[in-house]
């Protein structure tokens, strides 16, 4: 019977998307880089696993809800967001007028990103997953020598209101993954272990391992730049939090 | 009963402190300052809080209090000149950001709000704030968020305060600055007007001058080479309509900053000297001061008494970030001529250094007296080497003029209209409003001392050049125009 029932929702949904009742998910293969904090001697390892294609959309949400009604505007506990949660909605499973059921969800904490990654058999990514599969454009892997690709994501932090735009509006990267630049922020497991205070300056006294000297110092290349940004979010958000400008995507392990 | 007791003992304390400080003479000032901690705060107030060019209303004589201020992030397109706009990130919705006026001895309690709409978290910074971060490390906000601290002013100022989260320069560049004024007891001095003004440096994508909307660019940015330097994030902000005014007897006060990111300010005011600034903001002053230097993240306070009507221009005198990059402004001052302090011109005539009769240079070889019609091209060659010389400082490389200041020559329906009344203005110079393509200028052009000769070649150059309609102006027009036919 929930089988059905789980199968009906699925037509009604997703009758545009893939018949599994899964968001597309494509391999990301591992590898070692240098993240933006690292010196050589701080090179991060990350296995292969599965990232999903686009960030968790509100149509997928609104399902999500519906079978997790803890996670209801209305009935969610204030421990786990923050009033602005499903801000923007108009009910418990309608969004309003201005909004569309393609767009990234926005306005969700890191705890109900992360219930809803477990509830599909996922999780959310690492930091340095996530900014792994980033670092790619639409040709190379590591792009973030690139000056296109620097312009590119500095730019969007420019534009006003992308997080209106529909997920798959932006490029494909060498991986197959569409939106990690130009819609939205998004959450990862461990975001909380940036260590940003918040006084920038301060941190590059810091010998801490994020933001050490030597990546705040040599900062002059946009590379540092662009993602200095996303560390920033990072270290000024909470877990209850919930932002207009930030969503999530699921990875799983392979 | 124990809470009036200390009340009372404080009150004895504070009159003990008073004796102590009239009897220390000299030190006195040094001493206030480091007793201002000590000040009891009387009631709670809204701060009232104002857009460039405006400031709140001194604070006289009230007594110190509970501050409350808050303050709104907003990250919004906006105007950088005619047909450029900009994505400005702005305390208070506008740039500089609101201006902030206090008193020695506030306790500030602030909050400040990032737009749910917005994108990056930001904080501040005051220059006036004595502690960690001068309040960012407490302030520092995600969108759809707020965040409150509270602070006491110590010593009195005006300082600049900014958003110092990563990258720091990046979020200046973006306008995020302003002024905070610290008054000292009892207030300034009163004057007739006060304004706001903060320099700042812009850098875009595009080159200065280059329309639709034109983003950030990092690398201009880090190589220190702006695009648009202006008073008031724009270019025009202070002039034209938006000039700041006063009237003859005044005494104006300027409270300016600024912003930086990159560049110093050398500002001055031409026609005027400032009868009183407060160096870098601060509790020295220096009278008599034609150019004061305000470093990046620095301030001044300038005051001077306006004798004269005029308009007078505010620049950055790093001269090419005046004409050319927009760090101009005017002060309009209306009333009666005082022709002692100014006369005006007197007489003009005509400068020969040898006398009323030799002219010509004692040489062996035999000089033409006779002199051979210039055919079109050459006219058009010699009045080109006569324009940069003497109109490209204000008109520009390409006729395009500065907006707001000066009209362009490019395509100008004002210029094509009428070629006596062009030949006029350079032969007497033009002074009052006038309308070029469909824009009011209301500047001063001052007569220009050329030859017949070069007046013909220069308009020709101008009247074939840039769309204009091609006239060759002639030797015998000019010659007419001088003796009024």
């Amino acid at each position: 019977m929930n089988i059905i029932l789980r199968l009906a929702i699925c037509s009604i949904f997703f009758w545009s998307m893939t018949a599994n009742c899964q968001s597309k998910m494509t391999n990301i293969k591992g590898g070692t880089y240098t993240p933006l904090y690292g010196r050589d001697s701080l090179q991060v390892t990350i296995g292969d696993f599965l990232m999903d294609v686009y960030p968790v959309t509100n149509q997928e949400y609104i399902l999500f809800v519906t079978k997790n009604p803890k996670w209801k505007k209305s009935k969610i506990i204030r421990l786990f967001a923050d009033e602005s949660y499903l801000l923007d909605w108009k009910s418990d499973t309608i969004i309003n007028v201005n909004q569309d059921l393609k767009s990234a969800v926005t306005n969700v904490s890191w705890f109900a990103a992360k219930a809803y990654c477990n509830e599909k058999g996922k999780r959310l990514p690492t930091v340095d997953e996530w900014e792994y599969v980033a670092m790619a454009n639409k040709k190379l892997p590591d792009a973030r020598k690139l000056k296109s690709y620097n312009e590119y994501i500095l730019s969007w932090y420019e534009k006003p209101k992308t997080f209106k735009k529909t997920v798959g509006s932006t490029f494909k990267n060498y991986w197959g993954v569409y939106d990690l630049h130009g819609l939205v922020w998004e959450w990862t497991s461990d975001f909380n272990s940036v260590l940003v205070s918040g006084e920038s300056r301060k941190d590059v006294d810091n010998d801490s391992n994020l933001f050490c000297g030597s990546a705040a110092i040599g900062a002059t290349d946009l590379m540092n730049y662009a993602a200095f940004m996303r560390y920033a979010i990072r270290g000024s958000v909470k877990a209850k939090y919930t932002l207009r400008n930030l969503g999530f995507r699921c990875v799983k392990d392979n | 009963m124990e809470k009036l007791k200390t009340f009372i003992g404080n009150i004895g304390l504070i009159a003990l402190t008073a004796i102590t400080l009239t009897s220390c003479g000299n030190t006195s000032e040094k001493k206030a300052t480091t007793n201002a901690s000590k000040i009891a705060i009387k009631g709670t107030m809204k701060a009232e809080l104002t857009a460039p060019p405006f400031v709140p209303t001194p604070v006289g004589n009230r007594a110190a209090k509970k501050l409350i201020v808050d303050m709104e992030i907003l990250e919004k397109e906006g105007t950088m000149a005619d047909g450029t706009t900009y994505v400005y990130w702005t305390f208070g919705g506008s740039v500089p950001g609101s201006f902030i006026r206090t008193r020695v001895g506030d306790e500030v309690e602030f909050t400040l709000s990032n737009h749910p709409d917005n994108k990056l978290p930001h904080n501040i910074d005051l220059h006036a704030v004595t502690g960690p971060g001068g309040g960012a490390t407490s302030s520092f906000v995600a969108p759809g968020h707020e965040k409150t601290f509270s602070f006491k002013t110590l010593n009195p100022g005006l300082y600049v305060y900014h958003c110092a989260t990563a990258p720091v320069g990046m979020h200046i560049a973006n306008g995020m600055y302003g002024l905070i004024l610290v008054e000292p007891e009892g207030g300034l001095p009163k004057v007739d007007k006060e304004y706001y003004i903060m320099q700042g440096d812009f850098y875009t994508k595009g080159d200065n001058g280059a329309p639709g909307l034109q983003a950030f660019d990092m690398k201009k940015a880090v190589d220190e080479d702006a695009d648009y330097v202006v008073f008031n994030g724009k270019v025009g902000a202070l002039t034209g309509d938006n000039a700041i005014t006063a009237n003859v007897g005044e005494t104006v006060r300027l409270y300016v900053g600024n912003g930086g990111p990159n560049l110093v300010s050398s500002f001055h005011v031409i026609g005027e000297i400032f009868d009183r600034v407060n160096v870098e903001g601060g509790s020295m002053v220096n009278e008599n001061v034609q150019t004061t230097l305000i470093p990046a993240g620095g301030s001044a306070i300038v005051e001077f008494k306006v004798d004269v009507p005029g308009t007078f221009i505010i620049v950055d005198h790093s001269i090419f970030r005046a004409f050319n990059k927009g760090a101009l402004g005017m002060l309009k001052v209306k009333g009666e001529e005082n022709k002692k302090l100014y006369s005006g011109i007197k007489q003009e005539g005509i400068y020969h250094p040898e006398g009323g009769t030799i002219q010509e240079m004692p040489n062996n070889q035999k000089v033409k007296t006779v002199k051979k019609k210039k055919t079109l091209v050459e006219k058009i060659a010699a009045g080109k080497n006569l324009y940069t010389k003497t109109c490209f400082a204000c008109h520009q490389a390409n006729g395009e003029g500065i907006p707001n200041a000066f009209p362009p020559l490019a395509n100008s329906d004002y210029l094509n209209a009428d070629v006596k009344r062009s030949i006029g203005i350079i032969l007497n110079g033009k002074t009052g409003e006038i309308t070029v393509n469909g824009k009011k200028y209301n500047s001063v052009m001052t007569k220009q001392t050329l030859t017949d000769e070069e007046i013909a070649d220069v308009m020709t150059y101008v009247y074939n050049s840039w769309g204009n309609n091609k006239t060759n102006v002639k030797v015998s027009t000019v010659q007419q125009v001088k003796n009024g036919h």
